[in-house]
């Protein structure tokens, strides 16, 4: 999964709760919850219709089109 | 006398006052009514998070932490058992394994009635999966009794629609299911007022689930802390065993003799 020495990096697009962002392939799913100052909150995170486990966050590197759903508790009955 | 607790999947509570989180003011309000209510289950949403736009954003698990409470994510705005069973996962990883969960399936926004084919087909799965399901449904007892079979672990019919506080409609239909299943019959909505709550533990329900009576009241503290008191009291009024209802009663309170003249 990891990117070869000397591949040239090259921009993808990944759809988070919904909204497209665009990055550098090398980042990680901790690189991105890094990003978006989630680290360490209570959150849970399916990629592409499948939980990932907190314990894989630094291993697991995004592709192009990936589409993760990154949830929260809130009040509900 | 042993303690009279309410069972759920193998784990005794003291309270059988379930409350909801949803609709108040702030998350500090959420906890005092959660404290007056006296409730040890809690249900909770699962929504997007923020991502990055709100860093600072108050967590409700801060408030209401899982150690303290048992979390019982639900399925809330789900209307189909895909979108459900998909929820509750992502509750589990969210509550590090936790398995006991609410499934409702809804039909359709305007009444938020529950689909009970869906329902059925997400309880499947779910308890496949290793999920303890506390299952919303209809009123109607066939429903409530393939539930069981299939493994949940509550049956929660509705007393009338969600947030609607109109009240139980149909105790009959509630009695039925109660005649009809082993595990506990808690009602899941309806409950507009304090003898709602009785009302429904006279029957003989194991326990009352309610959100918007408490949250929409317009003292929700007050109101958690008198739905607390209804449920305690409606409990013990079914212990106790009501006299029988009589046209006219044949036999008064005080002494016929003795009279004076």
């Amino acid at each position: 999964m990891l990117p070869q020495r000397g591949q040239n990096l090259k921009v993808i697009s990944v759809s988070i709760n919904g909204e497209v962002r665009q990055f550098d392939n090398s980042i990680s799913v901790a690189t991105l919850l890094e990003q978006m100052q989630l680290t360490g909150k209570r959150i849970a995170l399916e990629r592409n219709g499948e939980i990932l486990p907190r314990g894989q966050f630094n291993q697991q590197l995004l592709a192009d089109g990936d589409r993760l759903e990154i949830v929260v508790a809130v009040g509900g009955g | 006398m042993n303690k009279d607790t309410l069972l759920i999947a193998g784990k005794s509570y003291n309270s059988r006052l379930l409350i909801g989180t949803g609709k108040y003011k702030d998350f500090s309000e959420t906890q005092a009514a959660v404290e007056a209510s006296g409730a040890e289950i809690i249900t909770i949403a699962i929504r997007r998070s923020n991502i990055g736009q709100n860093p600072n954003e108050p967590n409700l698990l801060d408030v209401l932490p899982p150690s303290k409470y048992t979390l019982l994510p639900n399925t809330a705005g789900c209307y189909s058992a895909d979108d459900a069973v998909r929820t509750l996962r992502l509750a589990r990883e969210l509550l590090n394994g936790h398995s006991l969960v609410k499934l409702e399936v809804l039909g359709d926004p305007q009444s938020l009635y529950p689909n009970v084919v869906e329902t059925l087909a997400a309880a499947k799965t779910l308890v496949a999966d290793g999920f303890q399901v506390m299952v919303y449904t209809s009123d109607d007892p066939i429903i409530a009794k393939q539930l069981e079979d299939i493994g949940c672990v509550a049956i929660m019919p509705l007393a009338s629609l969600i947030g609607s506080g109109m009240g139980i409609l149909n105790p009959w239909n509630l009695q039925l299911i109660m005649d009809r299943v082993q595990v506990p019959v808690i009602v899941d909505a309806g409950v507009g007022t304090a003898s709602d709550a009785a009302i429904a533990m006279e029957l003989g329900c194991h326990g009352v689930l309610m959100n918007t009576a408490i949250a929409a009241a317009q003292q929700p503290v007050l109101m958690a802390s008198a739905m607390k008191q209804a449920v305690e009291a409606g409990r013990m009024a079914f212990l106790a065993g009501r006299m029988p209802k009589k046209l006219y009663s044949a036999s008064p309170s005080s002494p016929t003799s003795g009279l004076i003249n």
